[in-house]
């Protein structure tokens, strides 16, 4: 599947596209199939999003996977700071990531 | 087209030609000096010269700044213009190298372009504009 | 150390507000992302893996406890409570939000510290000595030098659209604490008939193509030094390669044209820009200087007293000789077992700014090897020195052994990244947790990058470990022989790579080789030079 990802302009923050807009928790984003440089493009001309791109991810029961560890690493937050990560909490999302 | 000039003279007229074809033909009065050109091929034609032009395809390749303070250094009097990827954000550099006009492919507000103009009261460095950089301001 | 005059100031407070109208206007849609990009690039903010990371200047390493402490305010109040000291001297904090950038720049100038030219293809901060000042062996203290140079590369005009970044280093002494030799420029101040000059070496450099700067000038007078050194800018500016990002930095330049044909372009156009009255009076580098006088040292003799075995430990590996007679100088580890390399929190970078204002004349240093030095502590005081970094975990006698390791963010923090650094630093520092082991293995400097632009300076390692990606997997290859000291070398690939859990094996049985082929005060380095790469690979490969 393909996923459509920027990031926030003021905060920064990573942003995944969910069909209707943007979220920063990577399971809430959608498969933009063939569309997706047509929806890159209308969100950045909306300033909706800043610096998007696309990536190669695979649906699983938890949600969507990005493919390379570099877009896990980003959808989730430094291995090596478990607690500044969006899931904190979770033990076992090390795990997803590598 | 020049947006912005900082002289008083009257624009030139001709348009500018290539190093190589300048450095056949002996009579125009305007050139275009591409990234790669070496401006000091010019050096012994500058009071024959009323416009140089610098192209900057790329904002990012700096190598027009050179050129112009090689050829304000050699004495070049005329109009000296930044053509091509030209942002208002590079206008006092290039300003401070010598040039002193603008023909930005895309259109500059001229705010913005004041603006930039009168940011820094003070420079570190010297250049080819008449700044008086601060090492000189503490010590006459 | 130096103090801004009211010029000074005005630069940087200029440039705050210059910041926060383009900020204005990206936020209001009036620029796009390209227009913006070089804008905050020079001023050190890059869009990163999970944010916006924002790197401060330091410049050649020196800063007070008030800077220190407003440091810490700012990984409070803008950040995740920490900071991580850099390779090149310099802080970065990786969370940062564009809307907020320009007051903590405001906040930053107020204590003389801005963000300039942290990034981008312009002069970068330029580095030194983290014992300048304080080391007998150098024969003047090289950061005036610095601070000319820095102030003169500041939005120098010419030099703001370089083919690549250009990174500088000044050191003074016969031992290279700085790797100048890997820099775009390094300089060497020497004497000559009575003057202090600088020996200048152009094109050294790391990254995909590590080079050792050859010497181009053996003497450059005081006076002459800033007309030659843009003379140097100049001729990489015009001549430098464009078009490939990972042939465009001066040390391909000077490779390619050769140091003969590079020195002589340079002197042609020495000859010319010296005539442009560019260069200061001496009076500016005298006035520059005066901010660099030695501190008023007491007359003591005292030597600390050693009872307490742990602060023994610490006093033997941490704390150099200072020229002056009863002072040391301390060296604050960065490298705790396990934790990442060259970060610290809010809580203890505010205990080293109170340490350094109570115990060594309100000045520290960062190291270029991701480390802080409290330059000038009285020998008497260097138990309570320890006390204070120990109570925050600040304390790891490691400085130079093989668990001070200097690591880049890699890929946990870094888009540039193909694998992961910091959990091979970890792993490998607790392999080689017991403090004996690390000691009776000696100088070990392990150096770990996690892609090829070498930010962990892998090539100057030791031993290096540069993180690759191999189909999608991260991987490690193995490099020996370096070194960023003045017996400079550049490492060489001892094999086929590994994985994660691999390396740290393969580093462990290098060192038991070591251990067996070492011949008196040997570290690895020299038995590694003395007995060649083969007794490690058949150890490694089998």
């Amino acid at each position: 599947m393909k996923l459509l990802t920027g990031n926030e302009l003021g905060s920064g923050a990573v942003t995944w596209w969910t069909g209707s807009s943007w979220s920063i928790h990577v399971e809430d984003a959608t498969d933009v199939g063939e569309h997706g440089e047509a929806i890159l493009h209308a969100e950045e001309g909306a300033r909706r999003v800043n610096a998007p791109y696309i990536i190669d991810a695979i649906a699983t029961p938890e949600g969507p996977r990005p493919a390379h560890i570099k877009d896990r690493i980003r959808a989730l937050g430094p291995t090596v700071r478990p607690d500044l990560t969006l899931k904190p909490a979770d033990p076992a999302a090390g795990d997803w990531i590598i | 087209m020049v947006e912005f000039r900082y002289r008083t003279d009257e624009v030139t007229e001709q348009p500018s030609v290539t190093l190589d074809a300048f450095l056949d033909q002996s009579n125009a009065t305007a050139v275009r000096l591409e990234p790669d050109d070496d401006a000091r091929a010019l050096i012994p034609f500058l009071d024959r010269l009323t416009l140089i032009e610098v192209a900057f395809p790329k904002y990012r390749d700096g190598r027009g700044y050179s050129s112009a303070r090689i050829l304000r250094e050699a004495g070049y009097k005329g109009e000296l213009r930044a053509q091509g990827d030209v942002l208002v954000d590079q206008i006092a550099f290039m300003r401070r190298c010598g040039f002193d006009s603008f023909a930005p492919e895309a259109s500059l507000n001229p705010d913005a372009v004041q603006k930039a103009l009168s940011t820094y009261d003070h420079v570190y460095q010297n250049a080819a504009d008449s700044a008086v950089p601060i090492w000189k301001l503490r010590h006459g | 150390m130096y103090k801004y005059d009211h010029y000074d100031q005005a630069v940087v407070d200029a440039r705050v507000a210059e910041f926060r109208d383009q900020v204005n206007r990206r936020i209001a849609g009036e620029i796009t992302e390209d227009q913006f990009k070089p804008l905050r690039l020079m001023n050190g903010l890059y869009l990163q893996l999970h944010a916006y990371m924002l790197r401060v200047a330091i410049p050649y390493g020196t800063l007070d406890s008030r800077q220190m402490r407003m440091l810490a305010h700012i990984a409070r109040k803008y950040d995740r409570d920490y900071g991580h000291f850099t390779t090149r001297q310099n802080i970065q904090y990786n969370w940062i939000k564009l809307e907020e950038c320009a007051d903590l720049l405001e906040e930053l100038a107020s204590v003389e510290m801005h963000a300039i030219q942290t990034s981008g293809n312009c002069i970068r901060n330029i580095s030194s000595d983290q014992y300048a000042g304080a080391a007998a062996d150098e024969i003047a203290d090289p950061r005036p030098w610095a601070e000319l140079l820095r102030q003169w590369s500041t939005f120098h005009p010419e030099f703001s659209y370089l083919p690549r970044k250009f990174k500088i280093a000044v050191v003074a002494s016969p031992e290279d604490r700085a790797a100048m030799r890997l820099h775009d420029i390094g300089l060497e101040l020497v004497r000559q008939d009575g003057a202090l000059g600088a020996r200048v070496f152009v094109g050294g450099g790391m990254g995909r193509t590590p080079m050792i700067a050859p010497e181009i000038n053996p003497f450059v007078k005081a006076d002459d030094l800033l007309s030659y050194i843009e003379a140097c800018l100049r001729v990489y500016n015009r001549y430098g390669r464009r078009g490939n990002i990972y042939k465009a930095r001066i040390k391909i330049l000077v490779h390619e044209i050769g140091a003969d044909e590079y020195r002589r372009q340079v002197a042609e156009e020495f000859a010319h820009v010296k005539t442009l009255g560019i260069d200061p009076p001496l009076a500016e580098l005298e006035r520059i200087s005066a901010f660099f006088a030695p501190p008023a040292f007491e007359a003591t003799q005292a030597e600390p007293d050693r009872s307490d075995p742990d602060f023994a430990v610490w006093l033997d590996q941490n704390v150099k000789p200072h020229k002056q007679v009863g002072y040391a100088i301390v060296n604050i580890s960065l490298k705790p077992i396990g934790g990442i390399p060259g970060d610290a929190t809010s809580a203890q970078i505010d205990v080293m700014a109170d340490l350094a204002e109570t115990y060594s004349f309100d000045e520290l240093r960062v190291t270029h090897a991701q480390n802080i030095v409290l330059p000038h502590v009285a020998k008497r005081d260097l138990y309570a020195v320890w006390q204070g970094l120990r109570d925050a975990e600040l304390a790891n006698a490691n400085l130079d052994l093989i668990s001070d390791i200097i690591a880049c963010p890699g890929l946990d923090y870094c888009s540039l990244a193909n694998a992961r650094s910091i959990p091979v630093a970890q792993k490998i520092a607790t392999r080689f947790a017991d403090l004996d082991r690390q000691r009776d293995l000696g100088e070990l400097k392990l150096k770990i990058s996690g892609c090829i632009n070498a930010c962990g300076h892998h090539h100057a390692g030791h031993i290096g470990i540069l993180g690759v990606d191999r189909k999608g997997v991260e991987n490690y290859q193995l490099t020996f022989g370096g070194s960023g000291a003045e017996d400079v070398s550049i490492g060489k690939i001892i094999g086929p790579g590994f994985d994660e859990d691999g390396v740290v094996d393969a580093v462990e049985k290098a060192t038991e080789v070591y251990k067996t082929l070492r011949e008196g005060n040997e570290r690895f380095l020299d038995t590694y030079r003395r007995v060649g790469l083969e007794p490690f690979k058949e150890a490694i490969y089998g």
